[in-house]
């Protein structure tokens, strides 16, 4: 091979030119890499909605149910439980329900569509345990004093009302969520999507 | 010189010619040169090493009998417990080397806070050996997932959270970690990838940087003189002997006594009263309940006090986060001129006093529920620990340091 004549200026430009062209293909390749870690078909079919028989569940009482893979829960408020909520709203972060954490139909006093059914998914806000339902009257063994009735999470200790309504002094930052629902009939809802097509 | 030696010596010349055998041997065993003064405290990074050898080995065994989905990995691991021959013992040695290599560890570490081991020139050494810590705590995280009892999958759903919690980013990345909308059988599955591969490799890779740069720069020592600079005519240094035969004779008998506290925990106490294997964990998970009391195991409690010490979601993300990244900066942060404590003032000895106070105190609590007194206390304790670091450069700059020998003492 001749050692003389050799051209810096071509040498530089093929250099250039392969490194710009393989590092494309190098960051290219990071497409695959990242997008098989997003859910899978099958992970976000058995995220489709849900539905449910409410029929069964008597007054005061709060059934778990799966959708997503995560706990909802549907709890139906007697009328004591419903007037407990007015009186809560100086002790609550976010009394009118303003924050984007309920659709556009449970954005009121009860955060539901009809008062009576309390539809919440069961995951605290903070960082994600299920809190334990506490009715007002057992209290005693979570050391909850002057309870009105709610939800409290075993991991933080953060308190909700039984409107899914944040307490001001917990870490939980937010009311708890309300999925998007809607009733099919009188006994039966269909949690994940709501009337208006919407899935979250 | 006999038939038999004489092959053997045959045998070596033949690989020095074609791979650099006894160079290997001569340049990070015979002839590495450690100062001569070393103490108690210098067992523990060979003992890391140890410990790193058990965890692979029991870790290969356990994969054997291991199955990673959300509808057998609980029943997989009481099939090990109870009818693989020895599966019991495979298993306690796995999960007694979990804690036994974080207890190692932070040893390891104490001893660079103690000696000044971080220091000029070792601050790349400090900062390769901070990211094997890091990569230890995934691995710890991704591991305690895969025996899918209650604790595994609530404590995963609370770590995920934390990174749920950062701003714009932090849905989809928690979606990303998951690989579902909640804790499920693809998490379970790729976190089963990263425990037995992913992490490994890296954790490797990572140690054998970590020794290429030790052995670059040379082992600090209990006075923290810089042995290399007072070299005999040979060219070694006055204060240097080589690790080979002293110090691996040394370690050896670090190795007998640790493994006599070892095999009495995995014998006779391998559940340690809940700390090293959690009572909440032998029911399976059940995504629809959270357990009455969580906390994640000892070796991770005293970030987690400071995150639950914090009363904003955000805040206390972040204030976990850097509580372990503070580490990285502490060869920069410290402006003394002297490493070791023994030459330090009053100064620094009360700080690291205070420090090792709090971190004690952080991690106890962070085991206990946070009723108000114990969340007052993490908030000071969480104070002390952040002004270690923050208040170093002030500190150090003007302590009353005395003046550092030319040689080592000895003994």
């Amino acid at each position: 091979m001749s050692k003389q004549g050799f051209d810096q200026g071509r040498r530089r430009f093929l250099t250039t030119a392969a490194t710009i062209v393989g590092g494309a293909g190098a960051v290219a390749t990071a497409v695959p890499f990242v997008s098989t870690l997003t859910p899978s078909a099958r992970a976000r079919a058995i995220g489709a909605p849900v539905e449910i028989d409410i029929g069964a569940i008597q007054p005061g009482e709060l059934q778990r149910f799966k959708w997503q893979g995560k706990p909802v829960w549907i709890l139906r408020r007697n009328e004591e439980q419903l007037g407990t909520l007015p009186e809560l709203d100086a002790e609550v972060r976010d009394p009118g329900s303003n924050e984007a954490q309920q659709p556009e139909y449970a954005r009121n006093e009860h955060r539901s569509i009809r008062p009576e059914y309390l539809i919440l998914v069961g995951l605290c806000t903070h960082l994600g345990c299920s809190p334990t339902y506490v009715p007002r009257d057992e209290a005693g063994p979570y050391g909850l004093t002057e309870w009105k009735g709610g939800f409290f999470c075993p991991c933080h200790g953060s308190r909700f009302d039984l409107a899914g309504r944040v307490y001001k002094d917990v870490p939980a930052p937010r009311n708890l969520l309300v999925p998007p629902h809607q009733y099919l009939s009188e006994d039966r809802v269909l949690v994940g999507i709501d009337d208006t097509g919407a899935t979250s | 010189m006999n038939t038999v030696a004489r092959a053997v010596t045959g045998f070596r010349d033949w690989v020095d010619a074609r791979f650099p055998l006894t160079q290997l041997w001569n340049d990070h065993l015979a002839r590495y040169y450690a100062p001569k003064n070393f103490n108690f405290w210098y067992f523990f990074g060979s003992l890391a090493l140890f410990v790193l050898v058990i965890q692979i080995v029991t870790g290969i065994w356990l994969t054997m009998n291991y199955k990673p989905a959300a509808d057998s990995a609980f029943a997989s691991v009481e099939y090990i417990m109870r009818d693989v021959e020895w599966g019991w013992w495979f298993r306690y040695m796995h999960s007694t080397g979990a804690s036994a290599f974080f207890i190692v560890v932070y040893l390891h570490m104490y001893r660079a806070l103690l000696y000044g081991s971080y220091k000029e020139p070792r601050e790349l050494l400090w900062i390769i050996g901070m990211f094997i810590y890091l990569t230890l705590m995934g691995e710890a995280f991704f591991g305690y997932l895969l025996p899918w009892g209650q604790m595994s999958y609530w404590g995963a759903q609370v770590i995920i959270s934390l990174f749920g919690a950062l701003p714009w980013i932090g849905d989809d990345l928690a979606l990303l970690i998951r690989g579902d909308f909640v804790v499920s059988d693809v998490t379970l599955n790729r976190f089963f990838s990263f425990h037995v591969i992913a992490l490994p490799l890296l954790l490797c890779g990572l140690v054998w940087a970590h020794l290429l740069a030790l052995h670059e720069v040379g082992s600090n020592n209990p006075d923290g003189v810089e042995i290399k600079e007072r070299k005999g005519a040979d060219g070694v240094p006055l204060d240097g002997i080589p690790f080979h035969p002293y110090y691996t004779v040394k370690d050896i008998v670090g190795v007998v006594v640790f493994l006599i506290i070892f095999c009495a925990v995995v014998f006779f106490a391998p559940e340690m009263g809940g700390y090293f294997l959690e009572h909440a964990n032998f029911v399976p998970a059940d995504p629809l309940k959270t357990p009455e009391h969580i906390a994640p195991v000892w070796y991770f409690t005293p970030f987690y006090a400071i995150l639950r010490a914090v009363p904003n979601q955000l805040g206390g993300v972040i204030a976990m986060g850097a509580a372990t990244l503070m580490f990285f900066l502490l060869p920069w942060l410290d402006r003394s001129a002297v490493k070791s404590i023994r030459y330090r003032g009053w100064k620094f000895k009360l700080a690291l006093a205070l420090f090792t106070v709090a971190f004690l105190t952080l991690g106890w609590l962070g085991m206990q529920p946070p009723t108000p007194l114990y969340t007052v206390i993490a908030r000071v304790g969480s104070v002390v620990y952040f002004l270690f670091f923050l208040a170093m450069p002030y500190y150090t700059a003007n302590d009353s340091d005395r003046p550092v020998p030319d040689r080592v003492r000895w003994p």
